[in-house]
């Protein structure tokens, strides 16, 4: 009987588990990159990394989640280096001592997205504050991310400058998803509502179905992009070198090309900003 | 209704086309919650049968945290498994975070309370039926357990079908402990999350049809060499 179950049981089970295993190769452990859901979701992420490994041979693996928790896995050690948006949560990291510098690497536009119909008029709004107040006026559905990430901050900070502190005041037509930008605009998709978004994710985002960008100018809209190296005297076990020959690359010449050329649908979602293209100008 | 439709081509079309990222991210999924099964079977048989066959006090209060562990929320143990393993966690230092092997680790522990509550219920029953005879052999306590467990093996083949239907289909505790990683960490339902995420719903749905035919083709193996053996145990 214990040799039948053997037979049955244990043996196919046991050399099933030590196959699956094998088949786990170990390598140089691939350099760690936090970064946010709008650089993943405009398709910009993979095939930079893919240029930036045929250059210095290092693999790079990016773990996707909103600027604020990326900055908390970055405080815990678990990154080499983050590359997020929201200046001052990243100021606060660096004289926190958790990063070594901040090095800005490109720009998109952040975007009010709504109903093509635009019944608030955000279109011919004078500021992208007011184009916020309007739809607090009309008590129009807006749906906001509510997560924490640098996208919410900035739209936060934007209805600040207006004087609308929806989230708090819970007004009936403010709706927070606590997700991701992707489910947040499919949210804003289906209920036809306004909402909060930035130029990477939405140019790479197909279920758009009414919405449609209706304001994007002046300078509260403009989102900066910055790496961060994790610091090594803090967390011992970093890559430091591979982390800044990260920064170097992206900052540097090639990088900063490959974010220029970089187009979806003929539109180019970020402008490079780093050390390089600086010089240029 | 157009979405429907294009789910159906695009999951044809993902499966006849081999292309290698989806066949990694298949190989991934399967790679990942059948090591989690054997695992939580090696835990779980025993750990079911000795609740099952033995006496010790708080013997009720194990089976009353198995049967609830059976619905232990994903999400809540990725949260737990993430904190070990985060640099600043307990577990830090083995720097799992973000690799397989985390995900292995969270899949198992959502596995093996469902393994071991059915292994439990299994065996108490057929002790209830072949108890009285087991102890007129004088059979060790080993060898009673052993007995037990091979003949139940066509109900715990169905219990190890309900540990993989959980582990293949949880999202929560892989995204957390995985990172969704592109060629790394990305299983299937993280990859249909991201494709949701990006809004390409059809794309999204294609997946989800593909794992599904994945977990039929799995039940439908299982219980075509179930019906064998049990056809040829009957004639022998």
């Amino acid at each position: 009987m214990v040799k039948r179950l053997l037979r049955t049981v244990l043996i196919p089970a046991v050399s099933v588990a030590l196959f699956l295993q094998a088949a786990e190769v170990k390598s140089d452990r691939p350099l760690m990159l936090g970064t946010t859901t709008s650089v993943e979701n405009s398709g910009l992420l993979y095939p930079l990394l893919v240029a930036f490994r045929a250059d210095t041979g290092i693999e790079v693996r990016t773990v996707v989640r909103g600027t604020g928790a990326i900055l908390q896995l970055g405080r815990s050690g678990d990154f080499d280096a983050v590359l997020v948006h929201h200046p001052s949560a990243e100021n606060t990291f660096l004289t926190s001592g958790n990063g070594l510098a901040r090095h800005p690497v490109m720009t998109s536009r952040f975007l009010i997205v709504g109903p093509t119909a635009d019944p608030a008029q955000v279109r011919s709004a004078s500021d992208a504050a007011t184009a916020l107040a309007r739809i607090a006026t009309g008590s129009f559905d807006f749906i906001s991310r509510g997560d924490e990430s640098g996208t919410n901050a900035a739209e936060r900070a934007l209805w600040a400058r207006a004087g609308i502190y929806p989230w708090s005041t819970r007004d009936g037509w403010y709706h927070e998803n606590g997700s991701g930008m992707g489910a947040t605009l499919n949210m804003a998709s289906v209920l036809s509502a306004y909402s909060f978004t930035e130029s990477g994710s939405w140019t790479n985002f197909a279920n758009r179905g009414d919405l449609a960008i209706l304001f994007s100018r002046g300078p509260y809209l403009a989102n900066p992009y910055a790496i961060i190296p994790i610091n090594p005297a803090r967390h011992p076990h970093v890559s430091a070198r591979s982390a800044a020959r990260l920064v170097d690359w992206l900052t540097g010449p090639a990088g900063q090309a490959f974010i220029a050329n970089f187009q979806v649908n003929g539109t180019p979602p970020f402008a490079p900003a780093g050390k390089t293209h600086r010089e240029r100008n | 209704m157009d979405t429907f439709v294009t789910a159906f081509a695009e999951a044809g079309a993902l499966l006849v086309s081999f292309d290698l990222g989806f066949l990694s991210i298949v190989g991934l999924s399967m790679r990942i919650s059948l090591t989690a099964v054997v695992l939580a079977c090696l835990i779980g048989f025993p750990l079911g049968a000795i609740v099952a066959l033995t006496h010790f006090p708080g013997r009720g209060a194990v089976t009353l945290l198995l049967n609830t562990f059976m619905g232990l929320p994903p999400v809540v143990v990725g949260l737990i498994v993430f904190l070990l393993l985060s640099r600043a966690g307990p577990l830090g230092v083995l720097g799992l975070l973000f690799t397989p092997a985390a995900m292995i680790i969270a899949q198992t522990i959502l596995v093996t309370p469902i393994i071991a509550a059915l292994t439990r219920q299994i065996t108490s029953d057929l002790w209830i039926e072949y108890g009285e005879h087991l102890r007129s052999l004088n059979a060790s306590p080993l060898g009673t357990v052993v007995t037990l467990i091979a003949d139940a093996r066509y109900s715990l083949a169905t219990v190890v079908l309900a540990g993989f239907g959980r582990a293949i289909a949880e999202v929560g505790a892989v995204m957390i402990v995985g990172g969704n990683i592109d060629h790394a960490t990305r299983v299937m339902t993280t990859a249909i999350a991201l494709e949701t995420s990006k809004g390409n719903l059809s794309t999204a749905l294609g997946l989800g049809i593909v794992l599904m035919a994945l977990a039929l083709a799995a039940n439908a193996a299982v219980q075509l060499i179930n019906s064998r053996a049990q056809r040829r145990a009957a004639l022998a």
